[in-house]
């Protein structure tokens, strides 16, 4: 990671030649389909665009912050905003929890448990969010559902209720995210030097002792990047969220930001409201990046 | 201490049959006869394995089609991302020109940046370059090709640098020397090397277009021959009754593909995960 850069500090050459050539593909596509958007959604929002200016029935208006206004006079929007995060906050926590236990759990068992463990891993990994969603709402069918059958309970429909969605919708969200947890830490622990942990063994330290006092410290850069990449896609879940619940649940029930966001705009045809709720999204999840930064640059990792 | 080791293998061993399990209960769904997924006793297992759903899935309702559509927007996104990719990394790790933290930091913002809040913006976008450019506009395929070549890039980029910069400078000096030019060192030299980091990326940019929900959902609205995989598998999804069978052959047919994919892949994909991880 390290050793690379003072060696090219020492060779400043080809200093001045900026290599556009190289970067022009890169830059023309990411400059129409990244940042032009951007710029798009924040001028969407502080417009008046419904379905009747799309079709062109209406003039376009320039409203300033009425649709900010709005939303956040809006109850559904607090509403939203809180399930978001508290949804958001119990996947990560709950990835993290099983991804670190399990990456542990790696260190310590036989070769082939251990290979087990990870292809099977590494298959939940691999599942398309749309087919890993439609095989959880299978099993927890209301009559045709291996789950209900085997509790013996009938008629019990988890979509039902709003805390029992957000528990399954949770639950594949964490199946599928939390093989790259326990890869990475896992990656991460066979690297922390042998010696290291049998002193700690030597010692009498306990796996638990272990793990909060020799792992996390020496993991912590690794473990920041984990962090803040599970915050950032389980705070914008979309797939699992839209096809487990039909686009947000019961009365919108188990609507987060981000699918709130599309219902707004291409369900209501409120396209400028829509778009300042993704302006929303993007700033909390900017400081979530800004934050994560500033972890990198403390850890001392260079760009 | 042997005993506990037996006793965490055990637990390990019972995990992964756990993880697994979903998997396996959609490949068996798909290959039940329709009375046993209609069965209120559901078995784990089948004694007459049949190809019903399969067949009503992609004889009646013509999912081979949708299955060559995911399959063509997935590698021609793999082909434009790891191509811009490649020129984008050596830029990045070959030459030291002003501003280039600020491209890399800009690359590590994008790839935090909620894309699926881009979707109203990039409809409209599609829907005005589609009067301009045939192909690209609403309900092709090349729209999704499009946004997704830009999704998988920044990411594509962070990765392939760990690669390229693996890449002693002192071989594309070498080659210099012996008078190649830099188009020569470029394919010649550099492209053969970073190869296999180029298979690493290529399996993100592959999952990540092959996975898609949101924006294949918001740009084919009405060329139902043009559908990808995952928004054709919502058919079988009815108010009254969910043809199980055909959703979990269905499910099973989007699945497996990519599963063989990352597991032929998997030691690679660590270790370029852990090279960007890292780096």
């Amino acid at each position: 990671m390290t050793t690379a850069l003072p060696a090219v500090r020492t060779r400043p050459r080809r200093r001045v030649r900026t290599p556009l050539w190289l970067l022009l593909p890169a830059a023309v596509v990411l400059g129409t389909l990244f940042v032009y958007p951007m710029w798009q959604l924040g001028l969407l929002s502080v417009l008046d665009f419904r379905q009747a200016q799309v079709s062109g029935g209406q003039p376009t208006r320039f409203v300033g912050l009425a649709n900010y206004t709005q939303l956040l006079g809006d109850a559904q929007f607090w509403s939203v905003l809180g399930a978001t995060v508290f949804f958001a906050a119990a996947c990560v926590l709950a990835t993290l929890a099983v991804g670190a236990a399990l990456a542990v759990l790696l260190t310590r068992i036989s070769k082939v448990p251990r290979l087990l463990l990870s292809l099977a891993a590494m298959a939940a990994w691999a599942v398309p969010a749309v087919s890993g969603s439609t095989v959880w709402m299978f099993l927890f069918d209301t009559d045709l559902g291996l789950v209900n059958q085997t509790l013996g309970v009938t008629g019990l429909n988890w979509m039902y209720d709003r805390y029992t969605a957000f528990a399954l919708v949770g639950a594949v969200v964490v199946w599928h995210s939390f093989p790259f947890v326990m890869i990475t830490l896992y990656a991460g622990i066979e690297a922390i030097p042998r010696s290291v942990l049998e002193a700690a063994a030597i010692d009498g330290a306990s796996a638990w002792r272990t793990f909060w006092r020799i792992m996390v410290p020496v993991l912590r850069p690794l473990l920041a990047i984990v962090v803040i990449q599970s915050i950032i896609w389980d705070f914008k879940v979309f797939t699992q969220i839209y096809v487990m619940t039909r686009g947000g649940g019961i009365a919108g029930q188990n609507l987060t930001l981000n699918v709130w966001a599309y219902q707004q705009a291409f369900a209501a045809g409120e396209y400028g409201l829509g778009a300042a709720i993704g302006v929303v999204m993007m700033v909390i999840l900017l400081v979530v990046t800004l934050l994560y930064l500033r972890t990198l640059r403390r850890s001392g990792e260079p760009l | 201490m042997r005993g506990t080791r037996r006793l965490l293998d055990a637990l390990a061993i019972l995990l992964a049959v756990g993880t697994v399990f979903p998997i396996y209960w959609m490949v068996l769904a798909a290959v039940k006869p329709a009375g046993e997924i209609q069965s209120l006793q559901q078995r784990p297992w089948t004694l007459a394995p049949s190809w019903d759903s399969f067949h009503r899935v992609l004889a009646v309702d013509s999912f081979g089609r949708y299955f060559l559509n995911s399959l063509l927007v997935a590698l021609v996104v793999v082909v434009l991302s790891g191509l811009c990719a490649f020129l984008g990394a050596v830029a990045l790790t070959r030459f030291r020109f002003r501003m280039r933290t600020t491209v890399l930091v800009l690359f590590l913002i994008a790839q935090m940046v909620p894309i699926e809040a881009l979707t109203i913006p990039l409809f409209f976008l599609v829907r005005d370059l589609g009067t301009q450019v045939p192909g690209v506009g609403l309900n092709t395929l090349g729209s999704l090709m499009l946004v997704h070549t830009a999704f998988t890039l920044p990411f594509a980029i962070w990765m392939l640098r760990g690669f390229v910069a693996a890449i002693p400078e002192e071989l594309d000096e070498a080659a210099q020397l012996d008078g190649a030019g830099r188009f020569t060192v470029l394919w010649r030299i550099l492209f053969p090397l970073v190869a296999p980091g180029l298979a690493a990326t290529s399996v993100f940019s592959f999952i990540t277009a092959w996975n898609d929900f949101l924006f294949a959902r918001t740009f084919i609205i009405s060329a139902t021959d043009r559908q990808t995989l995952p928004m054709a598998l919502l058919v079988f999804f009815k108010p009254d009754e969910n043809d199980w069978g055909a959703i979990m052959a269905a499910s099973t047919l989007m699945t497996v593909p990519v599963l063989i994919f990352f597991l032929l892949v998997r030691r690679r994909l660590v270790a370029g995960l852990g090279g960007a991880v890292k780096d």
